[in-house]
């Protein structure tokens, strides 16, 4: 236990790393996935085709080909960035905003229909119909499974470790490597500092979900 | 028959027809209603009738001929549909209510954001109506919180805070416990005595007969009959009618 205490700057250095990139990214994909779900019902049918098929590329493929495609393609194609980090960003929003995407749209789905006929009945057109009465309502719904996206994306963000990002895990590396003789309480250390973000996404989830619910 | 004056027509469909998929569920109609004029649409379950009222706000579309409210052929699409939209008043069976505003803003949100009308005046505006359909102590409150009679009401408010020229109804009171529907039918009496143009998809006879100007009855997505109450509820002519108005009596 003494290699956690002893490191402990260094445990903290990485957990706001992941803390950094998981809020940034958490919040660009939350604003993508919400905007690729309202493409999707929306009555253009490019719009529609475009989200379907983002969504159902970056839903299917691994985080890993994302995290290549943002620190190795990209760059060749002309888009530099003097941080690894932007790269893990990018990846890492553009990944976590198709399951957002999909999430909105399943809480989209279940506003009854009734609403959107009302809103449209005094005259609304579709960004108003869909901003002010058919969101408002399905994001409080989705609550639930947006808070499990959120937990997926701390996790996942300890794939940048492997593209040269330093956060909690590419830290949780470095230490093990240095401390062959501690590498299960060095892990146990990086798990409780993973724990430290995630459970508290959890209890959030359960109190927004009894704050926002509406009755019907 | 009441006579009509063509040009006259507030509302006014032409050789409207739809299917739904192989179902024919209107029937080339020809429906004129007047500024003023109250016209209940009645008629047994499937003939049509709720079809006929959704289309006249493209809640439904329609596949042949034309709606026109106030000498302007509704829109397929886009901005002026919703303009037009705002013009028309509908009342649902399932009231449909903003489930996440509270009374007063379900009224205010439709001036408010459609027409621009600032925050202040619409409150007003909406605490008059509310107040006028006897809600008005509930403002604050959410829909779900409000019986359905009452939520029927202000969706009522709701329509009228648009300044609607006319109101579609359709079923307002079928959803609704039986001590409710009264409440509900005298504000409907009282818009109707004030002038107001409305179309009501309707199985509340007694309302027919007390308020309505024309009484249509609708089988099969046909119209066939339109009469005055009086005309239809004592001498029906077809025996569609017949047999629908038998049906009623007996119970």
């Amino acid at each position: 236990m003494d290699v956690i205490l002893e490191n402990l700057p260094l445990y903290w250095n990485g957990f706001l790393r992941t803390l950094f990139l998981s809020a940034v990214s958490g919040v660009i994909a939350l604003v993508l996935g919400t905007l690729l779900a309202a493409a999707r019902v929306s009555p253009v049918a490019a719009l529609r085709g475009f989200s379907m098929v983002y969504v159902e590329v970056l839903r299917n493929t691994p985080l890993t080909i994302a995290f290549f495609f943002a620190a190795i393609v990209l760059p060749r194609l002309g888009v530099t960035f003097e941080q690894f980090e932007v790269a893990a960003i990018i990846a890492l929003s553009t990944y976590t905003a198709a399951f957002i995407a999909e999430a909105v749209r399943s809480g989209v789905n279940s506003v009854p229909v009734g609403q959107a006929e009302a809103a449209r009945s005094i005259g609304m057109n579709f960004g108003q119909v869909l901003n002010l009465i058919i969101l408002p309502q399905a994001l409080r719904t989705v609550v639930p499974p947006l808070i499990n996206i959120l937990i997926a994306l701390v996790k996942n963000s300890s794939v940048a470790g492997a593209f040269f990002v330093l956060e909690l895990f590419g830290y949780g590396r470095q230490l093990a490597n240095a401390n062959g003789d501690a590498v299960i309480p060095v892990l146990l250390g990086v798990a409780f500092f993973y724990l430290l973000l995630t459970v508290p996404l959890g209890i959030l989830a359960s109190t927004v979900e009894r704050k926002v619910a509406i009755a019907r | 028959m009441t006579t009509h004056v063509p040009g006259d027509a507030l509302v006014s469909l032409n050789a409207v027809n739809k299917h739904y998929g192989q179902l024919h569920v209107l029937k080339d109609i020809n429906l004129q209603v007047r500024k003023g004029e109250v016209v209940v649409v009645i008629g047994p379950s499937g003939s049509g009738k709720s079809t006929l009222c959704r289309a006249i706000n493209r809640l439904e579309t329609i596949e042949g001929g034309t709606i026109s409210i106030d000498g302007k052929v509704l829109p397929a699409e886009g901005k002026e549909l919703a303009q037009l939209r705002a013009d028309v008043g509908m009342v649902f069976q399932s009231f449909n209510l903003f489930a996440h505003k509270t009374i007063l803003e379900n009224v205010t949100l439709g001036p408010i954001k459609v027409k621009g009308v600032a925050k202040a005046t619409a409150d007003k505006d909406a605490m008059a109506l509310l107040e006028r359909v006897g809600v008005g102590h509930q403002a604050p409150k959410l829909p779900a919180q409000l019986s359905g009679g009452q939520q029927q009401r202000v969706a009522i408010a709701r329509a009228l805070a648009m300044k609607p020229k006319v109101m579609l109804f359709d079923e307002p009171t079928s959803a609704l416990d039986p001590e409710m529907i009264n409440e509900v039918l005298d504000v409907m009496i009282q818009l109707a005595k004030e002038g107001m143009t409305m179309i009501v998809v309707t199985h509340e006879m007694g309302f027919a007969r007390k308020a309505a100007d024309r009484v249509v009855f609708m089988a099969d997505g046909q119209i066939v009959e339109d009469a005055t109450p009086e005309e239809f509820f004592t001498n029906p002519k077809s025996d569609r009618a017949k047999d629908f108005l038998s049906k009623l009596l007996t119970h």
